[in-house]
């Protein structure tokens, strides 16, 4: 997942083919014709509504291009964005970067493993580990 | 029960770990107390009314005897706060003054060094400090046991039937499908913030005794005319300050669908529930504002989720049977001759014994699928203590029992006490001896003192008014046996609050405490039912009149069971009466029995 400081989001601006959907839209009917860029948005770090947005966009329309993380976005919640189809996040101006980057390689779904399917890997675990014929 | 994997084993620990992290970074001030906040929920670290309060997660209410042996260690190393927040605390419930029961005054009297049993099925402890958190959940981790969505806004801990894999009437066993749905709860990255907290509940058998239809999604286990397995699935139950009864969404799914069709409840839910108001965040608000819409965007989610997505949550046939593996009954038996010359022993042996051990036989031990076998339940509802607490001693010479008599397993019941669910028939005369030395063997089980209570104005900081004082207070004028036998079969719930921990919607008696002028008063509901036989159909009791002090809860007790012994007819329980001849009669005695100066 790639990281990015409120500085360096602000200065490269929106690009025409950029869209910002507010937490409230429906993903499911946003055109996507054009569009390389989503950003969707935390209010705060608690309305957990762009998790959803995230996955549809990315399982259920088969968006290709780059789902941004706005907002409230915190250290202890890229985990979670990341696996629910979130590809860039736009941390807080007050989370350190690098602490970013221990905090989610050491999330028990990126250190161990994941027992549900999520917007990157499909297969729950029991599936995988069912076709390597081990549990 | 379930046999961890390396995997399930390692994801625990690596939960504890991450917990450790991000503990020191909040005691650092890395981390401020409101975004800390939700993550130590998650692991089940509340702060309540004087010290931390920690849930552990038992899920489906299973526990082995090593692991009752490490909640006993935790009660005993860790729930023990510093003299001085225990002496201040107690100086403050005191300020709060004693419940006058009669002539007797009943204090608040804070202990330490307890576990908790919880309605559903989780172990609370009081005192634990924080900076111990991160080493408590190394025990835990030590025996596959966490606190992993035991609080905050995602999907909880899964409860399901105390007789699970063992009732008589069981359909089919429940726990396989428990624990499928636990792994793939644990850690839902998209629903770990929903509007609101998320519990499921899944009951097996024609009898439900597990609250089901009061939880937001109820699962029954069911066949369909073809013999096929599959649920009866319920969507948007709840207590809180509006009960609810769950809607049937679907009166059958498939049972290797139930995870991708709980993914688009959830899913609809994360999306369209309230996040403006807190008290109308819960999935019932949805599915009560919506209806039938609400149930069509479910299905149409559902639809996409399997024809667009693929169902990636399918449960494979080979899944189901390798954790149905895990769940395979101990074997044993039970030479039925001697069980009988035994028991007819100490039927004939001092009359004491007689009576008790007969009462016990009725209301402790339970018919078992295995008819060697039965299921005996240990009551931790007794003078003294609150209901549903054990001491580390108690919680250590439970694990013995469960050792010796069931096969190293015990449950946790609704009820708030221990069921050991494999005891061989020939062992009960042995059971019942050690088990009343132990002073497990009460027999109230499913009587008026086996009452649920939350730890209410005690400890909880949302409670508006204590729970344990006005048990306390019953459970006394309730101590002779045969007045109790008498009464029969009574569901008496108490909540603190009306966030309903205790269950008081669904008591036949039901106590709710509520604040008045930063007093503690108490409303009194009846009528109310969990959706268990003796109870019937889950409903919400109604309130008897305006709320009692907390001196006139006892009276209007008493005056309310007097009603039910004037009313009854031969055999008749209470909950039947009341049903029979009303409110009316409850309601003029409730009112009768206010005392004088509260009028």
């Amino acid at each position: 997942m790639k990281l990015l400081t409120t500085n360096e989001h602000q200065e490269a601006g929106l690009q025409p083919t950029a869209v910002q959907l507010a937490n409230d839209a429906n993903p499911l009917s946003l055109p996507l014709t054009g569009v390389e860029r989503i950003d969707l948005h935390f209010p705060k770090f608690t309305d957990g509504r762009a998790y959803s947005q995230a996955f549809l966009l990315r399982r259920r329309r088969e968006f290709k291009g780059e789902i941004r993380a706005t907002g409230d976005v915190l250290v202890d919640q890229l985990a979670q964005m990341q696996r629910s189809g979130f590809d860039v996040a736009v941390m807080r101006a007050d989370q350190p970067l690098a602490l970013a980057e221990r905090v989610l390689a050491n999330n028990p779904g990126f250190g161990v493993g994941r027992y549900q399917g999520d917007a990157v890997q499909v297969a729950p675990h029991f599936a995988l580990t069912d076709a390597h014929g081990a549990g | 029960m379930y046999q961890y994997t390396e995997f399930d084993r390692a994801f625990v620990q690596a939960r504890a770990d991450q917990y450790r992290d991000q503990l020191s970074r909040w005691q650092a001030g890395q981390l401020p107390e409101d975004e800390f906040r939700p993550l130590r929920l998650q692991n089940g670290w509340y702060v309540q009314r004087y010290a931390p309060m920690l849930r552990v997660a038992v899920p489906y209410g299973e526990l082995s005897s090593a692991q009752l042996r490490v909640l006993a260690k935790i009660a005993r190393d860790y729930d023990q706060p510093q003299p001085e927040l225990l002496r201040a605390a107690q100086a403050k419930q005191d300020l709060l003054g004693p419940v006058q029961s009669g002539e007797r005054a009943i204090s608040s009297k804070l202990s330490a060094g307890y576990g908790h049993f919880t309605t559903r099925q989780n172990v609370q402890y009081n005192w634990i400090p924080l900076d111990k958190s991160a080493d408590v959940m190394d025990l835990l981790a030590s025996v596959n046991m966490h606190g992993i969505q035991t609080s905050g806004n995602c999907i909880r801990n899964i409860t399901s039937d105390e007789l699970a894999g063992i009732a008589v009437d069981e359909i089919a066993d429940p726990r396989p499908f428990g624990e499928i749905l636990r792994q793939w709860s644990t850690l839902h990255p998209e629903f770990a913030f929903l509007p609101r907290k998320f519990k499921i509940a899944i009951s097996g058998a024609l009898e439900d005794r597990a609250a089901t239809a009061w939880h937001d999604v109820g699962l029954y286990l069911i066949r369909n005319a073809e013999g096929e397995l599959g649920f009866k699935v319920q969507v948007g139950g709840g207590m809180g300050r509006t009960p609810v009864i769950g809607s049937v969404i679907r009166e059958f799914l498939p049972w290797h669908q139930v995870m991708n069709y709980i993914e688009a409840i959830v899913r609809v839910y994360n999306r369209y529930g309230r996040r403006d108001n807190i008290y109308k965040a819960r999935i019932k608000i949805l599915v009560k504002a919506e209806g039938q819409r609400y149930i069509d965007d479910v299905e149409a989610e559902y639809q996409q989720i399997m024809d667009h997505d693929g169902g990636p949550h399918t449960i494979t046939q080979a899944e189901l049977d390798r954790v149905t593996a895990c769940f395979v009954p101990p074997a044993l038996n039970c030479d039925h001759k001697s069980a009988q010359a035994k028991i007819a022993n100490i039927l004939r042996a001092a009359a004491e014994d007689d009576i008790e051990f007969g009462r016990w036989l009725k209301q402790n031990v339970r018919a078992h699928k295995n008819p060697d076998l039965r299921a005996v339940t240990l009551s931790f509802k007794r003078m003294g203590q609150a209901p549903g607490d054990a001491t580390a001693d108690q919680l250590a010479v439970a694990a013995e029992l469960a050792e010796q008599f069931s096969a190293g397993e015990v449950r946790v019941t609704h009820d708030q006490n221990l069921l050991l669910p494999w005891v061989a028939c020939d062992q009960l005369p042995e059971l019942w001896r050690a088990a009343r030395k132990a002073g497990f063997a009460k027999p109230n089980i499913r009587l008026l003192t086996d009452m649920i209570a939350c730890p209410g104005g005690d400890f909880c900081s949302l409670a508006n008014a204590r729970s344990i004082p006005i048990a306390e207070a019953i459970t006394e004028r309730y101590q002779d046996m045969d007045e109790l036998h008498d009464l029969g079969e009574i569901d008496l719930h108490i909540s603190g609050c009306i966030n309903s921990c205790g269950h008081h919607h669904s008591g036949h008696i039901g106590i709710l405490g509520v604040d008045k002028d930063g007093l503690e008063w108490y409303q009194v509901s009846l009528g109310g039912a969990d959706g268990s036989t003796l109870s019937g159909a889950a409903v919400p009791g109604k309130v008897v009149g305006p709320s009692f002090s907390a001196s006139e809860v006892p009276e209007v007790i008493e005056a309310v069971l007097e009603t039910y012994r004037q009313q009854r007819e031969t055999g008749e329980t209470f909950i039947a009466t009341l049903r029979r001849v009303g409110m009316e009669p409850y309601k003029a005695a409730a009112k009768a029995a206010r005392l004088p100066a509260a009028v």
